[in-house]
């Protein structure tokens, strides 16, 4: 990992170039490759350090994949992705291992997205076996309380099972596993669209009072505009897996281009 | 077993409603502790009125909508009290067989999810038919009947779509064909219960059309549940807003969400990210606020609901 402190405000903490993820598609009879999902199809941007960019679209226009891509969990066809400045497209598991660290991943659904057999403690807890392997069993659980508590949750809380909260809780879970492992940069998966207003205001805030506090810097996705607006600074908008517009949350609402953006704009309800 | 005795007690306008609840009441039981989900609530929905019910998850919307056609669970477990006139007949003591009359015929529901709704192992046109035969036995030819219902909520050459099953299509494919199931048999009342929370913005306002557009078509009235207020302008005629199993504020869509006067239907409406508005942080909603601010009985309630043991 080369060492790019001095360049930090020029370099962008993440940078993606021309990424392509395409899936193949099976049929015939001997099972052969006959065609391809372009899930992604050549894009490029940049998340700079401490901002958060939104990313917005409809459900098939790959801004998930984007997401999964750039913590490997799809494998990319084509692209660079760059994280402060060092490539991490060809890195393999090990390679990319300090990465892991640096690069978390807030998921949709709480509902899934928590083992149920396991408690509160082993959740939060678990990345820090790997990650802090020289911790010892109560400073981890000293950790995952203080972790729950900055989420909004209580210390009591630790010994519980999943099922046992309401879902803005467990996404509140979901951050505090996402933050054991000091991230810099998180990628927020539609971390709120299955919540309800009330609670997505809450984890909206919630976030946006992390990343103060912490410096940290968003992959905001979503499919409603009118949050991504709220938390972006910047904003992205895909379409069939092309960004077809990039702008600032501002002009996105003040001046939307494409037909795509203004499409989105009026699905928004207005009242 | 008509029971409208007591029904000139606030009938301002003349014509009866076609849904009237009063006093309704949900108990559940577990394990010794009685949980009450809906505390004696009182509305009534006339012919081709759309009301809707706005409150967050755990306020008694949802199981206020399935107690009308008693699809919630049986006694020992579940307890209904209050009356549900229907069309002047009280559902609530209508036998099992009476029920099954009106459960989909005459009330009919949308649900929220759609791919959980539907029977993966059955074509969307079979699941369709079934509705259909069993409530309007005098149709002959259901194929035909099914693709003109398949028609009226715009899925594209229904001919071919009602082969397809629920995994062919998309989310916002399946919530139209949960929509034409629900409309096969011509119901007088349509529940839909968060019809659009699944789904992406765009599909939302495609459905939310559809439904408005299908409103005026067919006539029919619509309960909308829902706990976003974004989407109740513009589409409901009235709206009560539930919060811990009461109904705190009633009133014309409009006035409520222009003049909101409980403090907790001002949170629920202020906490909806707007565009065009910067705001440094979305507004939550501050319970401990709310209890010690406004309805005292609230408070109450909650915990004679919560301690009343058996």
């Amino acid at each position: 990992m080369p060492d790019q402190d001095a360049g930090t405000s020029r370099t962008p903490l993440l940078e993606v170039r021309d990424l392509k993820v395409h899936f193949p598609v099976y049929g015939g009879v001997f099972r052969r490759v006959v065609d391809h999902v372009k899930a992604v199809d050549g894009v490029s941007f940049k998340v700079p350090q401490g901002k958060t960019v939104g990313l917005v679209g409809e459900s098939g226009s790959g801004k998930t994949t984007i997401g999964r891509s750039i913590v490997k969990l799809v494998p990319v066809t084509s692209g660079k992705l760059f994280y402060q400045g060092s490539e991490i497209t060809p890195l393999k598991r090990k390679g990319f291992f300090p990465f892991r660290k640096k690069i978390q991943m807030i998921f949709q659904d709480p509902f899934n997205s928590l083992n149920p057999r396991m408690t509160v403690e082993a959740i939060v807890a678990e990345a820090l076996m790997i990650h802090f392997p020289e911790m010892t069993r109560s400073q981890r659980r000293e950790r995952s309380a203080d972790l729950l508590k900055q989420v909004g949750l209580e210390e009591e809380h630790l010994n519980r099972y999943p099922h046992e909260f309401s879902g803005g809780q467990r996404q509140r879970i979901g951050i505090a596993r996402a933050l054991s492992v000091e991230p810099e940069f998180i990628v927020c998966d539609e971390p709120v669209s299955a919540l309800d207003v009330s609670v997505q205001a809450s984890i909206v805030n919630l976030l946006q009072d992390l990343q103060e506090k912490l410096g940290l810097t968003y992959l905001f996705i979503a499919h409603d505009l009118a949050v991504v607006e709220h938390i972006g600074d910047e904003v992205l908008v895909m379409t069939e897996g092309k960004i077809v517009e990039q702008a600032t949350a501002r002009d996105i609402y003040e001046n939307p281009q494409h037909e795509y953006t203004k499409k989105l704009l009026a699905a928004v309800p207005d009242f | 077993m008509a029971k409208n005795g007591n029904r000139n007690s606030s009938s301002t306008e003349s014509p009866s409603p076609l849904l009237d609840v009063r006093d309704l009441v949900i108990e559940f039981r577990s394990r010794g502790e009685t949980n009450l989900a809906v505390d004696g609530i009182s509305f009534e929905v006339r012919k081709g009125e759309t009301l809707a019910v706005v409150g967050e998850s755990g306020s008694g919307k949802s199981v206020t909508a399935m107690s009308l056609t008693r699809l919630l669970p049986e006694e020992p477990v579940c307890r209904i009290s209050g009356d549900i006139l229907f069309e002047g007949r009280n559902l609530t003591r209508c036998s099992e067989r009476e029920i099954r009359k009106f459960r989909g015929k005459e009330i009919a529901y949308i649900f929220q999810e759609p791919a959980t709704s539907l029977n993966p192992v059955f074509t969307v046109g079979n699941q369709i038919a079934e509705a259909i035969k069993l409530h309007r036995p005098e149709v002959n030819d259901v194929e035909k009947e099914i693709i003109r219902s398949l028609d009226l909520v715009k899925i594209r050459e229904p001919e071919k779509r009602f082969r397809d099953y629920p995994h062919q299509l998309s989310g916002g494919m399946q919530q139209r064909v949960m929509i034409a199931m629900a409309l096969a048999c011509h119901p007088k009342l349509l529940v839909a219960d968060e019809p659009t929370t699944a789904l992406d913005v765009t599909i939302q306002a495609q459905i939310m059309d559809l439904l408005r557009d299908l409103k005026q078509k067919l006539a029919m009235s619509i309960i909308l549940i829902t706990h976003n207020f974004g989407i109740v302008s513009g589409f409901a005629d009235k709206v009560i807003v539930m919060f811990r199993g009461k109904i705190v504020e009633a009133g014309p869509t409009e006035e409520v969400l222009r003049n909101p006067q409980h403090a907790y239907t001002r949170a629920l409406i202020s906490c909806i990210p707007r565009m065009g508005v910067r705001q440094k942080r979305l507004t939550t909603i501050d319970y401990a606020e709310l209890e010690k601010a406004g309805d005292q009985r609230l408070t109450e309630n909650r915990n004679n609901g919560a301690n009343t043991v058996e």
